[in-house]
């Protein structure tokens, strides 16, 4: 890079005023509550929005500078992955399916980000968060963009990534990201930022990409380690918004606490649970791995979000009660949660295996208490399976919690042997969940939760078969219905790795690289 | 006393101003990762404009820092030479 720093006129103080607050006006014709008619319902009080501060001081002129570069760098790279034909140089074709989870569950919640923080922007009378907002909601958009454009050289060339869109709105497992984002942009702009700017950005995305894109570089894919790393250079300025956000809404009056609390405590065990995924990522499917979940966790969360609660217990915030029940989670979220998509890999748009031996062994290094006792000797006795032919491969639909929308696959805290069941009675109905946290969630915004669209139930009401299926047909096969409904193949986009399509083309694909065909 | 950090990728753009942390942060510790670096510190962090200059012998506008940065924790105070992360408590 070779920037040239032109001479200031104003400091970074002044052109932030003159570029933020400088640009509002007053009003003369129109009520304030007309033009923000979101901004009191949710109960929080704001007597000063001049309060309000971006510590980067970031203006728009400025924003745009930054922004190009960005762009221009990560566009480069593209290119060039994709002309040395750089999807030959990841680990193995295991990895790729990381990419297929990340497209399906994870760009389209940028592009529902984009949507909110423009909501969310149009929704507060502050000239300062506003300004914030909108360039977040920006960068969300380009974020969606980036990735679908990085990714959809994956595309060209391997199974499960024709169609992500589409397999957003309907596949069981990925209603889990989508219903979480939904959620969150239907609360009021308050607690939308709480959820997602604080909650989400500032606790638990570091979660999701510094690891994890970290872990793309070392397995070779250079293409999702720079959209990866684009990205979170703009996270860094998100993280800094959720942090303002919480500081700025406790400042401004006392009787805003508790809602702050509740908030904080529903958001992060709902940005964990989806998490759930990122862990499962990290510890089975990255094929070169830097650091496990587990570790992840206390860097990022007892350390990081340790430090960050301290912080906030001046305005008597405490540190989610959530945390205690996560801490009891770390030895076995992952391992529990690549048992059941190892069990339902028929109904997944990515490809499932048992781990190799070393992979095995490094698992229970990472996880001394609980790999060896409660997870290894199933893994082997699927693969003892697998081997005489029997891959296992199961043909129920699970019990999904209501809240997270997740299998009920978690377990007691403290007992990883009993499968965790809550219930709550609310109107003549019975709804399931996989914790108190999800349960505590629902009791309190029950009105809501009923309404979720539960992947498992609207496909036993029959509303995941293809238009103009006939269900009492002779022969009717609904699992096949079900897929050709997700638009996922059978026998190319699912099942196991082993003897699958992408394993044996990037098998022929890297001999041609590396020797004369 | 909580520790904070901040992560920058790590290239040819970031070399100077990793030095330049270092050196204005005794405490600091710097840890390498695959395509990344992140900076941990007790307490506090400052990113010096000068510093930085004096290694790349051109002008730095600190906010040139949010091409390359990956994270950060703590609470930001940015002016036009410096950019502080620090906890209060």
């Amino acid at each position: 890079m070779d920037m040239q720093v032109a001479k200031k006129k104003l400091g970074l103080k002044e052109k932030y005023q003159v570029m933020t607050r400088g640009l509002d006006w007053e009003p003369s014709y129109q009520k304030k509550e007309d033009i923000y008619p979101y901004a009191s319902y949710e109960g929080i009080k704001i007597h000063d929005w001049d309060k309000w501060e971006d510590p980067f001081r970031l203006t728009m002129d400025a924003y745009w500078k930054y922004q190009a570069e960005k762009e221009r760098k990560l566009y480069a790279i593209i290119d060039a992955y994709a002309q040395n034909n750089g999807h030959l140089n990841v680990t193995d074709a295991r990895y790729i399916n990381t990419v297929k989870l990340f497209l399906t569950g994870v760009s389209p919640l940028e592009y529902m980000a984009h949507r909110g923080f423009a909501h969310a922007g149009r929704a507060f009378p502050g000239a300062g968060p506003r300004v914030a907002c909108l360039m977040q909601s920006l960068d969300e958009i380009r974020h969606a963009q980036t990735q679908i454009h990085a990714l959809s050289n994956f595309n060209k060339h391997y199974n499960g990534l024709h169609d992500f869109r589409h397999m957003h709105d309907r596949v069981w497992y990925l209603s889990v990201p989508k219903s979480f984002f939904d959620d969150a942009v239907t609360a009021g702009p308050f607690e939308f930022m709480v959820a997602i700017g604080f909650s989400f950005e500032y606790v638990l995305t570091n979660l999701l990409f510094v690891p994890f894109v970290s872990g793309a570089a070392y397995n070779g894919d250079m293409g999702t380690m720079t959209f990866g790393f684009s990205a979170q250079s703009d996270e860094a300025r998100h993280m800094t918004l959720g942090l303002e956000v919480i500081k700025f809404i406790l400042e401004q009056d006392p009787d805003n606490l508790p809602i702050v609390q509740r908030w904080i405590d529903k958001w992060t065990w709902r940005g964990y649970r989806v998490l759930t995924l990122v862990a499962m990522m990290m510890d089975y499917m990255l094929p070169k791995r830097t650091m496990s979940w587990k570790e992840a966790w206390e860097v990022y969360f007892e350390e990081n979000g340790g430090a960050l609660f301290k912080d906030l217990a001046r305005y008597g915030i405490t540190m989610p009660r959530c945390a205690e029940t996560i801490a009891l989670e770390k030895d076995h979220l992952s391992h529990q949660a690549w048992g059941t998509f190892y069990n339902y890999g028929a109904a997944a748009a990515f490809h499932t295996w048992v781990p190799e031996k070393e992979e095995m062994d490094w698992l229970a290094a990472k996880y001394p208490q609980s790999f060896d006792k409660y997870y290894r000797p199933r893994l082997e006795f699927w693969r003892e399976q697998a081997a005489k032919g029997n891959r296992f491969y199961n043909k129920t639909l699970p019990m999904l919690c209501q809240t997270c929308q997740i299998p009920m696959l978690f377990t007691e805290p403290g007992d990883p042997t009993k499968i965790c069941y809550r219930e709550v009675d609310y109107q003549g109905s019975k709804y399931h969940f996989c914790s108190d946290h999800c349960k505590e969630i629902f009791e309190h915004e029950p009105e809501k939760y009923v309404q979720s669209w539960l992947p498992v139930h609207q496909i036993y009401q029959g509303s995941c078969f293809p238009e103009g299926t006939d269900p009492s047909a002779e022969g009717f096969d609904p699992l096949a219905a079900v897929l050709q409904y997700y638009h996922l193949e059978f026998g190319r986009d699912n099942l196991d790795f082993e003897g699958s399509e992408d394993q044996k083309n990037f098998d022929l694909w890297r001999g041609q690289a590396t020797k004369n065909g | 006393m909580s520790t904070v950090f901040i992560a920058l990728q790590a290239n040819e753009d970031t070399r100077p101003i990793i030095e330049a942390i270092a050196a204005d942060n005794p405490q600091a510790r710097i840890n390498e990762a695959p395509a990344m670096v992140k900076i941990d510190a007790e307490g506090r962090l400052t990113v010096r404009r000068a510093s930085i200059e004096d290694r790349i012998g051109r002008g730095f506008d600190l906010q040139e820092l949010h091409i390359n940065l990956i994270s950060l924790s703590g609470n930001i105070d940015e002016t036009d030479d410096e950019l502080t992360l620090s906890w209060h408590a």
